[in-house]
């Protein structure tokens, strides 16, 4: 015990903040970072990745960062305006999910035995197909295209947030605060809104920062089989399938950069959602 | 006793049993009616390019020929019944049964599937378990910010990486299709078939080591806090062998369980990488099919996807209610 109070003092001497602040901090950077990437996208115009055809198939240089494809366009431009489109669609369909899934969710530990029974199986639906080929059938049935990817993306994420939710509902609902106000005379849509939805909103936060990985995730892999975005977009799911024509011509570049920005959103995203989890849930912000 | 136990075993798979069969028969109907509705005319995508030759009767001909005149429920029924006597119907752009080429890409799947499985839970446990053990060390370090890395990466990145590094690069293996091109497929050699399945597979396993690293580590990482390990640890027993006797047993049976459940995420991880490597297998399979219009082929393959989940998702509960005695007696309650 002794031992350990030693090693804390000591980090706290070498980084003057205590963990909580800091992971404040690192939340807040790789949040502007995140914003900075969808401003810097939406800012950029055509014209950045309009053809050139004099300055094609560049390796990677200062002149263009992540080098240029085919038809000498600036991959660097490419890639942030896909990045921006990719998190612009993480947003909707994570947004339309936790939706889905706070509705369902709450529907299904206040509406009754019938209705929790109905919803659990619809879960168990969702749940027992795999995902990307529940994905490919909506983007198909919906004609692929933006509708299609993501209205797939809305209603295929929400089943394991809604359980969490459903869990954490069914708690509320037998504490005594929640059992005086019903003996008070509440209605059950006052409890609802009053009780239980104060008490919902941090896990809702987690549920929706940690489901947007996997949101941008799917919608760059059905892009990139060809059944999501149009190849018009610069969506990095293009990106990447556009280039393996020209990975046997040498064109490290192409496919390298791109995957490997898609992968530091992500991992910011989660980053985020997990910092979140642990300044917000409270049983956790010790450890 | 033993015939009590197993009187439940049959009540547990009787219940699981009908449980699949409501959610079957409602993924059927409810794909049914989706792709019904879908925008892609099938007598269109069954012309195909033979577009022009095509008349106005002999599309009616071809519809009459389908049943595709007749109201939606009709349909689905002569579907339905169809189904259940084992008639998948003929997909349009391999002209063949479905069965047949379901039951041919799944040989092709389930060999690709089967080593990137036993390879991610072998190397991910080990992963998980040394990470465990040596907690807080730069090997724990590592193998942590690995695997947080592997869980955000696209998995058909992961595969462009490895055709660039091996195959292009490299050159040890040839770019994409489960056999090679100009060769009948009787004098496809079973070396042949290997060299062309350990790209993606070694791309799914890369990919598919996380989830059970980061399990079995934090399953370790309790089992290592409870009392019987210090009891243990008191009596002087340390490392491999504290391991063997107390962690093993008790960290397995998730992880085993874990894989089987993931068979669903497997699934998806073969359908990424089988359309970047064109390995002939379920998942590329899937991907023509909803990419062409293939209506019968898509259905078949959401069906039989559904099964391998189920299979995955009853397998693991069977494990953990025949290995774990606890669940049992849970259940006598």
């Amino acid at each position: 015990m002794i031992q350990n109070l030693h090693v804390r003092k000591k980090e706290e001497n070498r980084f003057s903040l205590n963990r909580r602040q800091r992971k404040l901090i690192t939340s807040i950077v790789a949040a502007i970072l995140l914003l900075g990437i969808v401003v810097v996208g939406a800012l950029l115009d055509e014209d950045r990745i309009a053809t050139n055809l004099i300055a094609r198939n560049l390796a990677p240089s200062f002149d263009h960062l992540f080098g240029t494809d085919w038809l000498g366009r600036d991959m660097f431009a490419r890639t942030i305006m896909g990045l921006s489109l990719s998190v612009k669609v993480g947003l909707i369909g994570a947004i339309g999910s936790t939706s889905i899934a706070l509705i369902l969710g709450m529907a299904a530990a206040t509406m009754g035995k019938v209705a929790d029974r109905i919803i659990s199986w619809l879960i168990d639906l969702f749940l027992s197909v795999p995902h990307l080929v529940t994905l490919i059938l909506i983007a198909f049935t919906l004609g692929g295209g933006f509708k299609g990817i993501v209205m797939g993306l809305v209603l295929t994420h929400w089943p394991s947030l809604a359980r969490v939710i459903r869990a954490e509902v069914m708690q509320i609902r037998s504490a005594e605060y929640v059992q005086i106000s019903k003996q008070l005379g509440k209605s059950r849509g006052w409890i609802a809104v009053h009780h239980i939805l104060p008490h919902l909103t941090p896990q809702i936060l987690i549920g929706f920062m940690l489901m947007f990985p996997h949101v941008i995730l799917h919608e760059s892999a059905v892009t990139f089989i060809g059944l999501g975005l149009s190849p018009h977009e610069p969506a990095i799911g293009i990106i990447l399938s556009e280039s393996m024509k020209y990975l046997s011509a040498g064109m490290w570049w192409l496919a390298f950069f791109p995957g490997l920005c898609l992968l530091m959103i992500v991992q910011t995203f989660d980053r985020i959602g997990e910092n979140l989890r642990l300044l917000l849930d409270p049983t956790k912000s010790n450890d | 006793m033993r015939k009590m136990l197993l009187g439940k075993l049959g009540i547990f798979l009787l219940l699981k049993g009908l449980r699949m069969l409501t959610l079957l028969i409602a993924i059927c109907f409810i794909s049914f009616l989706l792709v019904k509705n879908s925008p892609i005319d099938p007598i269109q995508a069954y012309i195909g390019a033979d577009m022009l030759k095509v008349g106005p009767e002999q599309r009616e001909k071809i519809a009459e020929y389908w049943g595709l005149d007749q109201p939606v429920m009709v349909q689905f029924l002569n579907w339905g019944s169809a189904l259940l006597a084992g008639d998948l119907g003929t997909s349009m752009i391999f002209r063949r049964p479905v069965a047949e080429i379901i039951g041919e890409r799944f040989v092709n799947s389930l060999v690709l599937m089967i080593t990137a499985w036993v390879l991610s839970g072998v190397i991910g446990f080990v992963m998980g378990v040394l990470s465990a053990m040596k907690k807080d060390t730069w090997i724990d370090r590592l193998i942590k910010w690995y695997c947080y890395t592997l869980a955000s990466t696209p998995t058909f990145w992961m595969g462009l990486l490895m055709l660039i590094v091996f195959a292009v690069w490299l050159g040890w293996f040839p770019i994409g299709l489960g056999v090679p091109a100009g060769v009948l497929a009787a004098d496809v050699t079973i070396a042949d078939r290997i060299e062309h399945l350990i790209l993606p597979a070694i791309t799914l396993s890369i990919i598919g080591v996380a989830n059970v690293a980061l399990h079995t580590r934090q399953k370790l990482i309790d089992v290592l806090a409870s009392d019987y390990v210090l009891f243990a640890r008191a009596r002087g027993e340390r490392g491999f062998i504290l391991f063997w006797r107390h962690g093993l047993r008790n960290v397995a049976l998730p992880a085993i369980t874990l894989q089987f459940a993931a068979f669903g995420e497997l699934f998806g991880g073969a359908v990424l990488a089988e359309q970047i490597f064109s390995y002939p297998g379920l998942g590329q399979a899937t991907v023509e099919a909803g990419l062409r219009g293939d209506v019968p082929l898509l259905l078949g393959l959401v069906i039989f996807s559904t099964f391998f989940v189920f299979a995955g998702n009853l397998i693991a509960d069977l494990i953990y209610y025949a290995v774990d005695p606890r669940t049992r007696e849970s259940r006598m309650i």
